[in-house]
């Protein structure tokens, strides 16, 4: 059975329907990320979680039982918010005993278990010091050992990282993921930032308009994204408008107007004349000079229109034949030299037949 | 404005607008200690008015009146205010807002004979001790009410939610987390209803009717009569107790007088 | 969602009904009974004669007399002017508190403010002791300084914390540009503390319309006001019919000053934005 289960969930405000009919299930101990863009509904279903808005259809249901009706403070889950919201009367230490004094528990009790908490989050030092006087990524721990303290069945956090710089962050993505897999206890983790949901999670669900585009582990969402939304959403592609030519289970023909032929592949039996888009991640572009030769099934020719160099590698935006601008990514990776070529090369783009992948919406 | 002479004259005006506004409460001060009975000029040094006052037994028993009225005023007020600035502060109210800041924007004329009639026609109630009361409390709470939402404004409103998030049922989110949180505005708020209440003049002179005296209208009766060093000497002590207890709200809510206007 | 929703629900009731009760008791009724006391006869020993349909007399009697028209233009005029004077005394020393460093500030704004923390009789009194001896008590002169002395430290707080946050860059980059002193004030400095003026305005305005202690105290007989009309119909005349209907005047003129301010405030927002 599901540790968290949403069953066809509606919440509409007004004429708003702000969530459409969302089911999904998260297991113990795994860390689910709701991913997408600002007003895509993935807050308001955190809230409903945690009790603070109730769903207008469907359930909410926690180890099979349902959450309707049970008000924030008597639900066995704590929340993360994006301010942290730290009580600032009280010190680190008062902050991360509150849910164990409202838990009625023994003051000795308290005192052990806000100890080990601090610790867990490497902020025992800091334990007297009152919230304005810590740093940003500080308060951010104590929020954690605060919602954690009462080992909770589910830890839930709104954008928790949103407010820390780039440094920051990574730093704090790498302690987030250790501390979920060393506490166990399952994470659902709210953002817009899918690198980040990518990093942290064991699944994404990635979230469009009210509904889920597709829930699945972040490697799979990467190379098999269910539709243009999320192939979009998800890391750079191109994206090119194709018509199918001919399938079968070895080849999948595809001709991109302007273009020429693509060759891809595809299990999923599809018919001729149908369209749909051809995806292609940057990274899986190949960029040779005209006179060299590639053994690669795809080809085409182009002119370098931009270039943008960062270091470890260099995005090439190539013209080609029909205007279309492709996007590729190669790595600076030969010593002494830093690019392969410059603005107004000319310059063919390869791929292999398996590389890329047609969706139908 | 970086010319030197552009900032001689703004200096110039800006002093000449503070003389102008001190010199006058200086003179009253400086003539409570005159030793003449016309007030007109300076004879000679003298804290005998002082001793008139504490002899006054209509005096005493005007000031008896105002503190006691003040006290229970402000407390009642500070109650209703605080309940009303932090619902207006976490609902999307319209009638509150209008009904506590009405009196707060209207000249107190209007409230001052609107109660009157209030009073005598609908409640048929003699004019006195509690018409005051009342009258105080009215328009108190929009002041206690605008300083506790100021001060509700400023703070993360996630920490509540947080609160009842972290096991809190609303009575103790608002025990533990809301009230030690605003209690500088409430001491605040508090002080400046006294305050509002003690030199209350225009509304209370419409309410009060006959038995019941405060100090304010004791000061205008007495003015009306004649002008001598008893008024300063009144007022010089009306404005040290103003003035000491206006400082110590400036120390809990330091924006309380800048939120006012 | 039964149990969450009703202690929530409990909660807010719990919360906004006493205040609202209390000032729909005490401010919301009175004004209602004003509005219908206006429409009645005056009893015999004053007060109101009891209910017999809707009587326009007090009404009739306002707009027909030539003699509260005039004492209403008065009132309107002292208004206006005391609102022009405290403007003039109140923008040079808002001016300059807005300039000064942090520190300076707050101590310079209590500096304003402790006046208006004394009882306002004192204040009205001082004048009384100034005057007297000046011969200028009891003269149109002696209210006119007694509305704007009451008032001026209301016109001085909106226009410092308006001032406060122009951007001192704006006038540097005006002075860049060739605009001289008074250019500067007049296109730049002026127009962005319009939304301050407006608000010291009305600030000053909607009082001194209620104000009766100052030309009772400090006027002569030809001085009174709308205000001391209304007090003396309430108090003396024990007309209160009269006196209601007055007090309904008084009020639609101040709401219909507040509505033209908050409109003309409105209207210069356009550009002011940044610095409401």
């Amino acid at each position: 059975m599901a540790l968290l289960e949403l069953r066809n969930v509606t919440r509409r405000f007004g004429s708003l329907e702000a969530v459409k009919n969302v089911s999904l299930a998260i297991e113990a101990g795994e860390f689910f990320t709701l991913l997408g863009p600002s007003g895509c509904g993935k807050t308001t279903i955190l809230r409903m979680i945690a009790g603070f808005d109730a769903p207008d259809e469907g359930d909410i249901l926690l180890d099979g039982q349902s959450l309707s009706g049970v008000p924030p403070e008597q639900r066995p889950l704590h929340t993360v918010f994006q301010s942290y919201a730290l009580f600032p009367h009280m010190t680190v230490a008062g902050n991360v005993a509150f849910p164990l004094e409202m838990a009625g528990r023994p003051k000795d009790e308290i005192r052990r278990r806000v100890g080990e908490a601090l610790e867990l989050v490497h902020l025992v030092a800091k334990a007297e010091s009152f919230p304005h006087e810590i740093s940003g990524g500080e308060k951010q721990r104590v929020a954690l050992a605060r919602g954690l303290v009462g080992r909770p069945r589910l830890l839930l956090l709104d954008e928790s990282l949103g407010a820390l710089d780039a440094k920051l962050r990574e730093q704090m993505q790498i302690e987030l993921i250790a501390l979920q897999r060393q506490v166990g206890i399952a994470f659902v983790f709210v953002t817009h930032a899918q690198d980040e949901a990518l990093a942290l999670s064991h699944r994404v669900a990635v979230m469009r308009a009210g509904r889920i585009e597709q829930c699945d582990e972040p490697d799979r969402l990467y190379t098999q994204p269910a539709n243009r939304f999320v192939a979009d959403f998800i890391g750079k592609v191109n994206l090119i408008d194709v018509e199918v030519l001919a399938a079968s289970k070895v080849l999948l023909a595809l001709r991109a107007p302007g273009l020429g032929e693509i060759a891809a592949s595809d299990p999923r039996p599809l018919r001729a004349g149908e369209s749909g888009t051809f995806a292609l991640r940057p990274e899986l572009i190949r960029i040779f000079g005209r006179k060299e030769s590639a053994d690669l099934k795809n080809r085409f020719e182009g002119k370098v229109k931009e270039l943008l160099y960062l270091g470890d590698v260099t995005l090439y935006k190539v013209e080609l034949a029909n205007g279309f601008v492709i996007e590729a990514l190669m790595p600076n990776a030969a010593p002494g030299r830093a690019k392969f070529h410059e603005v107004g090369d000319p310059v063919a783009v390869c791929w292999r037949h398996d590389a890329g992948l047609y969706l139908r919406e | 404005m970086k010319s030197r002479g552009g900032q001689f004259w703004l200096w110039a005006a800006s002093l000449a607008v503070y003389a102008f506004l001190y010199v006058p409460l200086a003179v009253v001060v400086l003539f409570s200690f005159n030793d003449s009975e016309l007030n007109a000029q300076w004879v000679g040094f003298t804290t005998r008015w002082y001793a008139k006052l504490a002899a006054d037994a209509d005096m005493l028993h005007a000031t008896a009146n105002s503190l006691l009225i003040a006290v229970t005023a402000s407390a009642t007020a500070t109650v209703l205010g605080t309940l009303a600035g932090v619902a207006m502060q976490r609902y999307r109210l319209r009638l509150l807002p209008t009904l506590a800041l009405t009196p707060v924007a209207m000249p107190e004329l209007l409230l001052g004979v609107s109660l009157l009639l209030f009073f005598r026609q609908v409640l048929d109630l003699t004019l006195g001790f509690v018409s005051i009361l009342v009258a105080h409390i009215t328009f108190s709470i929009g002041f206690v009410a605008v300083i506790v939402r100021a001060r509700l404004a400023g703070m993360d409103e996630s920490i509540f939610e947080a609160a009842r998030d972290l096991g809190a049922t609303p009575w103790a989110a608002f025990r533990r987390i809301t009230l030690p949180l605003i209690l500088p505005a409430l001491i605040a708020g508090f002080l400046m209803a006294f305050t509002l209440s003690i030199d209350d003049f225009v509304i209370t002179f419409f309410v009060a009717g006959v038995g019941v005296t405060t100090l304010p209208l004791q000061i205008y009766s007495m003015i009306k009569v004649a002008v001598t060093p008893e008024i300063n000497a009144v007022s010089t002590l009306l404005m040290l107790l103003t003035l000491t207890v206006i400082a110590t709200a400036s120390r809990f809510a330091p924006d309380v007088l800048k939120g006012k206007a | 969602m039964a149990r969450h929703a009703r202690v929530d629900r409990l909660a807010r009731w719990g919360m906004t009904l006493p205040p609202t009760v209390f000032l729909l008791a005490f401010v919301a009724a009175p004004a209602l009974i004003m509005i219908l006391a206006s429409f009645r006869e005056p009893g015999e020993f004053g007060g109101l004669a009891p209910w017999n349909g809707a009587s326009f007399e007090a009404y009739r009697f306002l707009l027909t007399d030539i003699i509260y028209a005039e004492i209403f233009a008065r009132s309107l005029l002292v208004a206006v002017l005391t609102t022009l004077i405290c403007l003039v005394l109140a923008y040079p020393l808002a001016w300059l508190i807005a300039r000064s460093p942090k520190r300076r500030r707050d101590l310079l704004v209590l500096l304003v403010m402790l006046p208006f923390a004394s009882n306002f009789l004192i204040r009205i009194y001082a004048w009384i002791m100034l005057l007297g001896p000046l011969n200028l008590l009891f003269s149109p002169w002696a209210v006119m300084i007694g509305m704007v002395y009451v008032h001026l430290p209301f016109m001085v707080l909106p226009l410092y914390v308006n001032l406060e946050r122009h951007d001192p860059a704006l006038l540097e980059a005006a002075r860049d540009l060739g605009a001289g002193a008074w250019t500067r004030f007049s296109r730049i400095t002026f127009p962005l503390s319009l939304p301050g003026i407006y608000a010291g305005a009305a600030l000053v305005f909607i009082p001194v319309f209620g104000m009766f202690a100052v030309p009772e105290l400090l006027g002569g007989t030809g001085d009174i006001l709308i205000a001391n009309l209304i007090k003396e119909e309430f108090l003396q005349n024990r007309d209160w019919p009269l006196g209601s209907a007055l007090s309904i005047l008084l009020t639609v003129a101040v709401l219909a000053c507040a509505g033209l301010a908050t409109l003309a405030a409105r209207r210069g927002f356009k550009g002011t934005e940044a610095v409401s």
